[in-house]
Protein backbone atom coordinates (compact mmCIF):
# COMPACT_ATOMS: atom_id res chain seq x y z
CA UNK A 1 0.00 0.00 0.00
CA UNK A 2 1.67 3.45 -0.95
CA UNK A 3 1.32 6.12 1.88
CA UNK A 4 2.27 9.69 2.09
CA UNK A 5 5.43 8.94 3.04
CA UNK A 6 8.49 11.01 2.06
CA UNK A 7 10.58 7.58 2.79
CA UNK A 8 8.85 4.95 1.40
CA UNK A 9 8.41 7.54 -1.82
CA UNK A 10 12.45 7.32 -1.70
CA UNK A 11 12.75 3.81 -1.33
CA UNK A 12 10.09 2.67 -3.79
CA UNK A 13 11.73 5.18 -6.60
CA UNK A 14 15.25 3.16 -6.02
CA UNK A 15 17.07 6.11 -3.99
CA UNK A 16 19.45 5.17 -1.31
CA UNK A 17 17.53 6.68 1.47
CA UNK A 18 19.30 8.10 4.13
CA UNK A 19 17.39 8.39 7.89
CA UNK A 20 18.68 9.84 10.89
CA UNK A 21 17.21 9.84 14.17
CA UNK A 22 16.09 12.66 17.01
CA UNK A 23 16.23 11.73 20.28
CA UNK A 24 13.39 14.11 22.01
CA UNK A 25 14.61 15.65 25.24
CA UNK A 26 14.11 15.28 29.04
CA UNK A 27 11.94 17.89 29.51
CA UNK A 28 9.03 19.92 27.32
CA UNK A 29 11.03 22.31 25.46
CA UNK A 30 9.51 21.88 21.84
CA UNK A 31 12.79 24.23 20.26
CA UNK A 32 14.90 21.27 21.45
CA UNK A 33 12.64 19.30 19.07
CA UNK A 34 12.82 22.10 16.37
CA UNK A 35 16.24 22.60 16.65
CA UNK A 36 17.24 19.32 15.61
CA UNK A 37 15.22 18.95 12.99
CA UNK A 38 16.16 22.01 11.58
CA UNK A 39 19.72 20.80 11.38
CA UNK A 40 19.05 17.58 9.85
CA UNK A 41 15.36 18.41 7.67
CA UNK A 42 17.87 18.88 4.45
CA UNK A 43 20.10 15.90 4.62
CA UNK A 44 17.70 13.37 5.18
CA UNK A 45 14.95 11.86 3.67
CA UNK A 46 13.32 10.89 7.40
CA UNK A 47 13.96 11.36 11.35
CA UNK A 48 13.52 8.62 13.56
CA UNK A 49 12.17 9.90 16.98
CA UNK A 50 12.82 7.61 19.63
CA UNK A 51 10.06 6.33 22.09
CA UNK A 52 11.95 7.09 25.70
CA UNK A 53 15.03 5.22 24.80
CA UNK A 54 17.01 3.26 27.42
CA UNK A 55 14.07 3.38 29.46
CA UNK A 56 14.81 6.87 30.43
CA UNK A 57 11.43 9.44 30.45
CA UNK A 58 11.41 12.20 27.99
CA UNK A 59 9.29 13.68 26.09
CA UNK A 60 6.64 11.32 23.93
CA UNK A 61 7.74 10.38 20.59
CA UNK A 62 4.12 11.06 18.87
CA UNK A 63 4.49 14.46 20.20
CA UNK A 64 7.88 15.27 19.22
CA UNK A 65 6.81 13.36 15.70
CA UNK A 66 4.45 15.85 15.27
CA UNK A 67 6.41 18.58 16.41
CA UNK A 68 8.91 17.67 13.17
CA UNK A 69 5.87 16.93 11.11
CA UNK A 70 4.84 20.58 11.79
CA UNK A 71 8.38 22.35 9.89
CA UNK A 72 8.05 19.56 7.18
CA UNK A 73 9.93 16.85 8.27
CA UNK A 74 9.11 12.99 7.36
CA UNK A 75 8.76 11.29 10.88
CA UNK A 76 9.77 8.01 11.85
CA UNK A 77 7.11 7.47 15.22
CA UNK A 78 8.99 4.74 17.01
CA UNK A 79 7.14 2.69 19.46
CA UNK A 80 7.72 0.22 22.24
CA UNK A 81 5.57 -2.36 23.50
CA UNK A 82 7.19 -1.68 27.02
CA UNK A 83 4.97 1.13 28.33
CA UNK A 84 1.22 0.73 26.64
CA UNK A 85 -1.01 -2.31 26.45
CA UNK A 86 -2.61 -3.04 23.11
CA UNK A 87 -5.87 -0.43 23.86
CA UNK A 88 -3.18 2.70 24.28
CA UNK A 89 -0.89 1.07 21.25
CA UNK A 90 -3.89 0.92 18.75
CA UNK A 91 -5.45 4.38 19.91
CA UNK A 92 -1.74 5.72 19.11
CA UNK A 93 -1.62 4.60 15.78
CA UNK A 94 -5.01 5.82 15.02
CA UNK A 95 -3.64 9.48 16.80
CA UNK A 96 -0.67 9.20 15.13
CA UNK A 97 -2.04 8.89 11.52
CA UNK A 98 -4.44 11.73 12.36
CA UNK A 99 -2.00 13.88 12.69
CA UNK A 100 -0.46 13.43 9.88
CA UNK A 101 2.53 10.62 10.70
CA UNK A 102 3.57 8.16 7.81
CA UNK A 103 5.80 6.56 9.36
CA UNK A 104 6.25 4.00 12.01
CA UNK A 105 8.50 1.54 13.59
CA UNK A 106 7.39 -1.34 15.73
CA UNK A 107 10.36 -2.08 18.41
CA UNK A 108 10.11 -4.21 21.57
CA UNK A 109 11.92 -1.28 23.88
CA UNK A 110 14.58 -1.79 26.20
CA UNK A 111 13.60 -3.06 29.20
CA UNK A 112 13.00 -0.31 32.38
CA UNK A 113 15.56 -1.94 34.41
CA UNK A 114 18.08 0.33 31.95
CA UNK A 115 16.54 3.97 32.88
CA UNK A 116 15.45 6.12 35.42
CA UNK A 117 12.36 4.35 36.55
CA UNK A 118 13.60 0.70 37.38
CA UNK A 119 10.39 0.60 39.69
CA UNK A 120 8.24 0.83 36.65
CA UNK A 121 5.58 -1.67 36.32
CA UNK A 122 6.83 -3.17 32.25
CA UNK A 123 3.50 -4.07 30.31
CA UNK A 124 4.67 -6.15 26.86
CA UNK A 125 0.96 -6.97 26.44
CA UNK A 126 2.25 -7.23 22.40
CA UNK A 127 6.00 -8.04 21.72
CA UNK A 128 7.02 -6.53 18.33
CA UNK A 129 6.00 -9.16 16.65
CA UNK A 130 1.93 -8.60 17.50
CA UNK A 131 2.76 -4.68 17.14
CA UNK A 132 3.45 -4.92 13.58
CA UNK A 133 0.87 -7.12 12.68
CA UNK A 134 -1.49 -4.96 14.66
CA UNK A 135 -0.60 -2.02 12.61
CA UNK A 136 -1.06 -3.76 9.56
CA UNK A 137 -4.45 -4.98 10.16
CA UNK A 138 -5.70 -1.26 11.22
CA UNK A 139 -4.19 -0.20 7.94
CA UNK A 140 -5.01 -2.75 5.23
CA UNK A 141 -8.55 -4.32 6.47
CA UNK A 142 -9.33 -1.58 9.20
CA UNK A 143 -9.46 -4.25 11.84
CA UNK A 144 -8.66 -3.92 16.06
CA UNK A 145 -7.21 -7.22 17.53
CA UNK A 146 -9.68 -10.25 18.06
CA UNK A 147 -12.16 -7.65 17.18
CA UNK A 148 -15.29 -7.69 14.20
CA UNK A 149 -15.34 -3.85 13.79
CA UNK A 150 -13.92 -2.56 10.75
CA UNK A 151 -12.68 1.10 10.25
CA UNK A 152 -14.28 3.01 6.81
CA UNK A 153 -11.42 2.35 4.34
CA UNK A 154 -10.81 6.34 4.16
CA UNK A 155 -10.53 6.24 7.70
CA UNK A 156 -7.37 3.37 8.34
CA UNK A 157 -4.16 4.72 9.26
CA UNK A 158 -2.07 5.01 6.53
CA UNK A 159 1.23 4.01 7.77
CA UNK A 160 4.76 3.06 5.98
CA UNK A 161 5.40 0.26 8.89
CA UNK A 162 8.97 -0.32 9.60
CA UNK A 163 11.04 -2.80 12.35
CA UNK A 164 13.85 -3.22 14.16
CA UNK A 165 17.01 -5.70 13.37
CA UNK A 166 19.92 -6.57 15.16
CA UNK A 167 22.03 -8.99 13.56
CA UNK A 168 24.43 -9.15 16.28
CA UNK A 169 22.52 -10.53 18.55
CA UNK A 170 22.35 -13.89 19.14
CA UNK A 171 21.11 -16.88 18.30
CA UNK A 172 22.68 -15.98 14.83
CA UNK A 173 20.96 -18.66 12.72
CA UNK A 174 17.83 -17.28 14.13
CA UNK A 175 18.30 -13.53 13.03
CA UNK A 176 16.92 -13.95 9.16
CA UNK A 177 14.17 -16.39 10.50
CA UNK A 178 12.99 -13.95 12.80
CA UNK A 179 13.36 -10.98 9.85
CA UNK A 180 11.52 -13.46 7.53
CA UNK A 181 8.65 -13.46 10.65
CA UNK A 182 8.71 -9.30 11.12
CA UNK A 183 8.42 -9.37 7.24
CA UNK A 184 5.07 -11.93 7.12
CA UNK A 185 3.68 -9.43 10.30
CA UNK A 186 4.05 -6.41 7.62
CA UNK A 187 7.69 -4.86 8.31
CA UNK A 188 8.16 -2.81 5.37
CA UNK A 189 11.30 -1.60 6.23
CA UNK A 190 14.34 -2.10 8.18
CA UNK A 191 16.42 0.01 10.76
CA UNK A 192 19.31 -2.16 11.57
CA UNK A 193 21.03 -1.98 15.35
CA UNK A 194 24.63 -0.02 14.82
CA UNK A 195 27.08 -1.62 12.58
CA UNK A 196 30.60 -1.38 13.52
CA UNK A 197 31.28 -5.28 12.90
CA UNK A 198 31.20 -5.35 9.23
CA UNK A 199 31.85 -9.06 8.14
CA UNK A 200 29.20 -10.16 10.94
CA UNK A 201 26.68 -7.90 8.90
CA UNK A 202 27.64 -9.20 5.57
CA UNK A 203 27.25 -12.69 6.92
CA UNK A 204 23.73 -11.81 7.76
CA UNK A 205 22.69 -9.82 4.77
CA UNK A 206 23.46 -13.07 3.00
CA UNK A 207 21.29 -15.16 5.03
CA UNK A 208 18.99 -12.31 4.11
CA UNK A 209 19.38 -12.94 0.68
CA UNK A 210 19.48 -16.31 0.72
CA UNK A 211 15.91 -16.91 2.51
CA UNK A 212 14.94 -14.26 -0.36
CA UNK A 213 14.20 -11.41 1.93
CA UNK A 214 16.42 -8.78 0.82
CA UNK A 215 13.33 -8.32 -2.49
CA UNK A 216 10.80 -8.14 0.08
CA UNK A 217 12.08 -5.58 2.25
CA UNK A 218 13.93 -1.93 2.65
CA UNK A 219 17.18 -2.77 4.68
CA UNK A 220 18.78 0.23 5.88
CA UNK A 221 21.87 -0.59 7.68
CA UNK A 222 22.71 1.43 11.07
CA UNK A 223 25.58 3.39 11.78
CA UNK A 224 26.51 5.71 14.69
CA UNK A 225 29.32 7.83 14.77
CA UNK A 226 31.41 7.34 17.91
CA UNK A 227 32.83 10.61 19.83
CA UNK A 228 35.81 9.22 21.65
CA UNK A 229 37.23 6.20 22.63
CA UNK A 230 35.45 6.19 25.68
CA UNK A 231 31.89 6.41 23.75
CA UNK A 232 33.06 3.07 22.12
CA UNK A 233 34.37 1.01 25.20
CA UNK A 234 30.95 1.83 26.67
CA UNK A 235 28.93 0.93 23.88
CA UNK A 236 31.13 -2.79 24.01
CA UNK A 237 30.32 -3.45 27.29
CA UNK A 238 27.26 -1.52 28.60
CA UNK A 239 24.89 -0.68 26.01
CA UNK A 240 22.36 -4.29 24.82
CA UNK A 241 23.00 -5.44 22.12
CA UNK A 242 26.00 -4.12 20.86
CA UNK A 243 28.94 -5.33 18.67
CA UNK A 244 31.87 -3.13 18.87
CA UNK A 245 34.81 -5.01 17.92
CA UNK A 246 38.25 -3.88 19.47
CA UNK A 247 39.84 -2.81 16.20
CA UNK A 248 37.28 -0.71 15.93
CA UNK A 249 38.37 0.56 19.71
CA UNK A 250 41.65 0.52 18.89
CA UNK A 251 41.30 2.36 15.75
CA UNK A 252 39.90 5.16 18.02
CA UNK A 253 41.89 5.22 20.86
CA UNK A 254 45.11 5.29 18.14
CA UNK A 255 43.97 8.99 17.49
CA UNK A 256 44.84 12.05 19.76
CA UNK A 257 42.00 13.18 22.43
CA UNK A 258 41.11 16.00 20.23
CA UNK A 259 41.21 14.11 17.33
CA UNK A 260 38.93 11.00 18.11
CA UNK A 261 35.77 12.90 16.58
CA UNK A 262 37.20 13.01 13.40
CA UNK A 263 38.00 9.21 13.19
CA UNK A 264 34.42 8.82 14.59
CA UNK A 265 33.39 10.63 11.34
CA UNK A 266 35.88 9.14 9.21
CA UNK A 267 35.12 6.01 10.24
CA UNK A 268 31.18 6.39 9.99
CA UNK A 269 31.88 7.77 6.01
CA UNK A 270 33.83 4.05 5.96
CA UNK A 271 31.18 2.05 7.14
CA UNK A 272 28.20 3.87 4.94
CA UNK A 273 30.40 3.35 1.86
CA UNK A 274 31.12 0.05 2.66
CA UNK A 275 27.47 -1.29 3.26
CA UNK A 276 26.35 0.74 -0.33
CA UNK A 277 28.24 -2.10 -1.97
CA UNK A 278 26.41 -4.65 -0.34
CA UNK A 279 23.41 -6.09 -2.04
CA UNK A 280 19.89 -5.79 -0.63
CA UNK A 281 21.01 -2.55 0.84
CA UNK A 282 18.67 -0.02 0.50
CA UNK A 283 19.68 3.15 2.57
CA UNK A 284 21.32 3.86 5.83
CA UNK A 285 19.78 4.96 9.24
CA UNK A 286 22.32 7.58 10.86
CA UNK A 287 22.35 7.74 14.66
CA UNK A 288 24.37 10.44 16.15
CA UNK A 289 23.44 10.15 19.66
CA UNK A 290 23.28 13.15 20.65
CA UNK A 291 24.94 14.78 18.34
CA UNK A 292 22.84 15.31 15.51
CA UNK A 293 25.01 17.74 14.31
CA UNK A 294 27.53 15.63 12.77
CA UNK A 295 24.88 14.64 10.19
CA UNK A 296 24.93 16.62 8.05
CA UNK A 297 29.05 16.46 7.27
CA UNK A 298 28.63 12.45 7.41
CA UNK A 299 26.17 12.51 4.85
CA UNK A 300 28.02 15.19 2.69
CA UNK A 301 31.19 13.13 3.41
CA UNK A 302 29.82 9.68 2.31
CA UNK A 303 28.56 11.01 -0.99
CA UNK A 304 25.06 10.44 -0.15
CA UNK A 305 23.79 14.12 -1.23
CA UNK B 1 6.18 -24.83 44.35
CA UNK B 2 5.60 -21.14 45.79
CA UNK B 3 9.12 -19.90 47.00
CA UNK B 4 9.19 -17.28 49.47
CA UNK B 5 11.83 -15.36 51.79
CA UNK B 6 11.88 -14.07 55.33
CA UNK B 7 11.75 -10.65 55.54
CA UNK B 8 14.54 -8.36 57.02
CA UNK B 9 14.44 -8.69 60.65
CA UNK B 10 14.32 -5.01 61.01
CA UNK B 11 11.05 -4.79 58.93
CA UNK B 12 9.54 -7.71 61.18
CA UNK B 13 10.39 -5.94 64.06
CA UNK B 14 8.73 -2.41 62.65
CA UNK B 15 5.71 -4.70 62.07
CA UNK B 16 5.87 -6.37 65.42
CA UNK B 17 6.04 -2.66 67.91
CA UNK B 18 3.62 -2.39 70.58
CA UNK B 19 2.30 -6.38 70.31
CA UNK B 20 2.69 -7.80 73.75
CA UNK B 21 1.55 -11.28 72.64
CA UNK B 22 2.83 -12.63 68.94
CA UNK B 23 1.93 -16.07 68.04
CA UNK B 24 4.21 -16.97 65.03
CA UNK B 25 2.71 -19.73 62.66
CA UNK B 26 4.64 -21.24 60.21
CA UNK B 27 3.87 -23.42 57.29
CA UNK B 28 4.99 -26.87 56.36
CA UNK B 29 3.86 -26.84 53.33
CA UNK B 30 5.80 -24.66 50.48
CA UNK B 31 8.00 -22.28 52.62
CA UNK B 32 8.93 -24.72 54.40
CA UNK B 33 11.12 -26.83 51.92
CA UNK B 34 11.96 -23.26 50.63
CA UNK B 35 13.90 -22.66 54.30
CA UNK B 36 11.58 -19.35 54.75
CA UNK B 37 8.65 -20.28 57.13
CA UNK B 38 8.70 -23.84 58.21
CA UNK B 39 8.94 -24.92 62.00
CA UNK B 40 12.89 -24.41 62.06
CA UNK B 41 12.52 -20.81 60.57
CA UNK B 42 9.56 -20.18 63.21
CA UNK B 43 11.76 -21.16 66.12
CA UNK B 44 14.27 -19.20 64.43
CA UNK B 45 12.33 -15.85 64.43
CA UNK B 46 10.91 -16.19 67.80
CA UNK B 47 14.64 -17.01 69.40
CA UNK B 48 15.91 -13.81 67.13
CA UNK B 49 13.22 -11.73 68.62
CA UNK B 50 13.31 -13.13 72.15
CA UNK B 51 17.06 -12.06 72.22
CA UNK B 52 16.01 -8.30 70.57
CA UNK B 53 13.39 -7.46 73.08
CA UNK B 54 15.74 -8.49 75.84
CA UNK B 55 18.22 -6.50 74.73
CA UNK B 56 15.91 -3.36 74.41
CA UNK B 57 14.31 -4.43 77.88
CA UNK B 58 10.90 -5.29 75.66
CA UNK B 59 8.20 -7.20 77.52
CA UNK B 60 6.46 -9.29 74.59
CA UNK B 61 5.51 -13.16 74.99
CA UNK B 62 6.46 -14.90 71.72
CA UNK B 63 4.73 -18.15 71.01
CA UNK B 64 5.42 -20.58 68.50
CA UNK B 65 2.94 -23.01 65.74
CA UNK B 66 3.74 -24.58 62.82
CA UNK B 67 0.53 -26.04 61.24
CA UNK B 68 1.07 -28.67 57.97
CA UNK B 69 -1.13 -26.15 55.24
CA UNK B 70 -1.85 -22.31 56.13
CA UNK B 71 -4.02 -22.19 52.73
CA UNK B 72 -6.53 -25.05 53.84
CA UNK B 73 -9.28 -24.16 56.21
CA UNK B 74 -9.27 -27.82 58.24
CA UNK B 75 -5.80 -27.35 58.74
CA UNK B 76 -6.28 -23.92 60.55
CA UNK B 77 -8.13 -25.02 63.27
CA UNK B 78 -4.55 -26.35 64.96
CA UNK B 79 -3.28 -22.25 65.00
CA UNK B 80 -7.24 -21.64 66.88
CA UNK B 81 -6.37 -24.33 69.52
CA UNK B 82 -2.98 -22.00 69.57
CA UNK B 83 -4.74 -18.96 70.12
CA UNK B 84 -4.22 -17.53 73.88
CA UNK B 85 -5.00 -14.28 74.17
CA UNK B 86 -2.53 -13.06 71.48
CA UNK B 87 -2.77 -9.64 69.86
CA UNK B 88 -1.32 -10.62 66.78
CA UNK B 89 -0.60 -13.41 64.73
CA UNK B 90 2.87 -13.12 62.92
CA UNK B 91 2.16 -15.71 59.91
CA UNK B 92 5.60 -17.11 58.27
CA UNK B 93 3.59 -18.23 55.39
CA UNK B 94 3.21 -17.70 51.54
CA UNK B 95 0.71 -14.37 50.71
CA UNK B 96 -2.13 -17.08 50.39
CA UNK B 97 -1.83 -17.96 53.86
CA UNK B 98 -1.38 -15.06 55.39
CA UNK B 99 -4.81 -13.98 53.96
CA UNK B 100 -6.52 -17.58 55.02
CA UNK B 101 -5.14 -16.60 58.36
CA UNK B 102 -6.57 -12.94 58.30
CA UNK B 103 -10.10 -14.18 57.08
CA UNK B 104 -10.31 -16.64 59.05
CA UNK B 105 -9.46 -14.65 62.59
CA UNK B 106 -10.72 -11.23 62.04
CA UNK B 107 -10.65 -9.50 64.99
CA UNK B 108 -6.47 -10.15 65.76
CA UNK B 109 -4.07 -8.50 63.00
CA UNK B 110 -2.23 -10.59 61.10
CA UNK B 111 1.08 -9.63 59.88
CA UNK B 112 3.47 -11.28 57.04
CA UNK B 113 6.79 -12.47 57.79
CA UNK B 114 7.88 -13.73 54.34
CA UNK B 115 7.62 -12.17 51.15
CA UNK B 116 5.95 -14.13 48.67
CA UNK B 117 8.67 -14.36 45.79
CA UNK B 118 7.21 -16.85 42.88
CA UNK B 119 6.61 -20.23 41.91
CA UNK B 120 9.49 -21.80 41.23
CA UNK B 121 12.37 -24.87 41.92
CA UNK B 122 15.14 -25.49 43.62
CA UNK B 123 17.94 -25.06 40.89
CA UNK B 124 20.69 -26.12 42.72
CA UNK B 125 21.31 -25.78 47.20
CA UNK B 126 20.44 -22.18 47.36
CA UNK B 127 19.38 -21.23 44.27
CA UNK B 128 15.43 -21.27 43.39
CA UNK B 129 14.56 -20.05 39.97
CA UNK B 130 11.24 -18.40 38.94
CA UNK B 131 9.62 -20.58 36.39
CA UNK B 132 5.84 -19.80 36.16
CA UNK B 133 3.68 -16.97 36.43
CA UNK B 134 0.18 -18.93 36.87
CA UNK B 135 -0.84 -17.19 33.35
CA UNK B 136 -4.06 -19.51 33.36
CA UNK B 137 -3.56 -20.92 30.01
CA UNK B 138 0.04 -22.88 29.53
CA UNK B 139 2.15 -22.43 26.51
CA UNK B 140 4.92 -24.82 27.02
CA UNK B 141 4.01 -27.44 24.43
CA UNK B 142 4.58 -24.95 22.14
CA UNK B 143 8.20 -23.95 23.39
CA UNK B 144 9.94 -26.97 24.22
CA UNK B 145 9.08 -26.89 27.66
CA UNK B 146 10.86 -23.12 28.40
CA UNK B 147 7.78 -20.95 29.24
CA UNK B 148 8.41 -17.29 26.97
CA UNK B 149 6.42 -15.68 30.26
CA UNK B 150 8.43 -16.18 32.83
CA UNK B 151 11.85 -17.02 31.46
CA UNK B 152 11.88 -13.69 29.01
CA UNK B 153 12.59 -10.67 31.22
CA UNK B 154 9.78 -8.89 28.38
CA UNK B 155 7.84 -12.26 28.03
CA UNK B 156 8.09 -11.77 24.33
CA UNK B 157 6.53 -14.64 21.88
CA UNK B 158 8.10 -14.82 19.20
CA UNK B 159 11.69 -14.81 19.58
CA UNK B 160 14.83 -13.12 21.42
CA UNK B 161 14.96 -9.38 21.53
CA UNK B 162 17.89 -8.01 19.96
CA UNK B 163 19.94 -7.43 23.71
CA UNK B 164 20.27 -11.29 23.73
CA UNK B 165 24.03 -12.45 23.62
CA UNK B 166 25.80 -15.24 24.02
CA UNK B 167 22.91 -17.09 26.29
CA UNK B 168 22.45 -13.81 28.37
CA UNK B 169 19.29 -11.54 28.87
CA UNK B 170 20.17 -7.44 28.49
CA UNK B 171 19.18 -6.90 31.79
CA UNK B 172 21.99 -9.02 34.08
CA UNK B 173 24.65 -11.47 32.90
CA UNK B 174 23.51 -13.81 35.47
CA UNK B 175 20.00 -13.98 33.97
CA UNK B 176 19.94 -16.56 31.12
CA UNK B 177 18.32 -15.56 28.30
CA UNK B 178 14.84 -17.65 28.03
CA UNK B 179 14.58 -17.50 24.34
CA UNK B 180 18.25 -18.82 23.64
CA UNK B 181 17.29 -22.10 26.31
CA UNK B 182 13.53 -21.72 24.26
CA UNK B 183 15.98 -22.12 20.88
CA UNK B 184 18.78 -24.99 21.93
CA UNK B 185 15.95 -26.79 23.42
CA UNK B 186 13.42 -26.87 20.02
CA UNK B 187 16.72 -27.31 18.07
CA UNK B 188 17.59 -30.48 20.47
CA UNK B 189 14.35 -31.85 19.54
CA UNK B 190 14.58 -31.30 16.13
CA UNK B 191 11.22 -28.32 16.24
CA UNK B 192 12.73 -24.97 15.39
CA UNK B 193 10.35 -25.20 12.74
CA UNK B 194 7.87 -24.24 15.14
CA UNK B 195 9.48 -21.06 15.85
CA UNK B 196 8.83 -19.69 11.88
CA UNK B 197 5.07 -19.49 12.78
CA UNK B 198 3.69 -16.20 14.37
CA UNK B 199 2.46 -16.42 17.99
CA UNK B 200 -0.62 -14.37 17.89
CA UNK B 201 -1.29 -11.40 20.86
CA UNK B 202 -2.02 -14.05 24.32
CA UNK B 203 -5.50 -14.19 25.55
CA UNK B 204 -4.33 -12.20 29.19
CA UNK B 205 -7.48 -12.50 30.43
CA UNK B 206 -6.98 -16.12 32.31
CA UNK B 207 -3.93 -14.33 33.80
CA UNK B 208 -4.01 -11.95 36.96
CA UNK B 209 -5.17 -9.12 34.61
CA UNK B 210 -8.83 -10.32 33.97
CA UNK B 211 -9.19 -9.97 37.97
CA UNK B 212 -8.48 -12.11 40.78
CA UNK B 213 -9.50 -15.68 39.59
CA UNK B 214 -11.82 -18.19 40.83
CA UNK B 215 -11.53 -22.02 39.90
CA UNK B 216 -14.77 -23.60 40.10
CA UNK B 217 -14.72 -27.30 39.86
CA UNK B 218 -17.87 -28.74 39.89
CA UNK B 219 -17.28 -32.41 40.08
CA UNK B 220 -15.32 -31.91 43.93
CA UNK B 221 -18.44 -29.98 45.63
CA UNK B 222 -19.81 -31.91 47.91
Amino acid sequence: MTTNSNLQRVLESGGFAVTAECGPPRSADPDIVIKKGLLLKKHVDAVNVTDNQTAIVRMGSLAASALLKSIGLDPVWQLVCRDRNRIAIQSDILGAAALGINNMLCLSGDHQSFGNQPHAKNVFDLDSMQLLGAARDLRDSGRFIYDSFEIPPAARPGLFIGAAANPFADPFEFRAIRLAKKIANGAQFIQTQCIFNLPKFTKWMKAVRDRGLADKVYILGGVTPIKSAGMALYMKDKVAGMDVPDEVIKRIKGAPKDKQREEGVKLCVETIQKLRKIKGVAGVHIMAIEWEEAVPEIVEAAGLR
Amino acid sequence: MIVGERKPFEEIQSLLRGYKKILLAGCGTCVKVCFAGGDKEVAVLASQLGIANNKAGVKARIDQVTIERQCENEFIDEAARALNGHDCIMSMACGAGVQMLAARFPHLPVLPAVNTTFLGLLDKQGMFLENCQGCGDCVLGRFGGVCPVTRCSKSLFNGPCGGSASGVCEIDPSVPCGWQEIYDRLKALGRLDTLEQTEPPKNWASARHGGPRKLIREDNIL
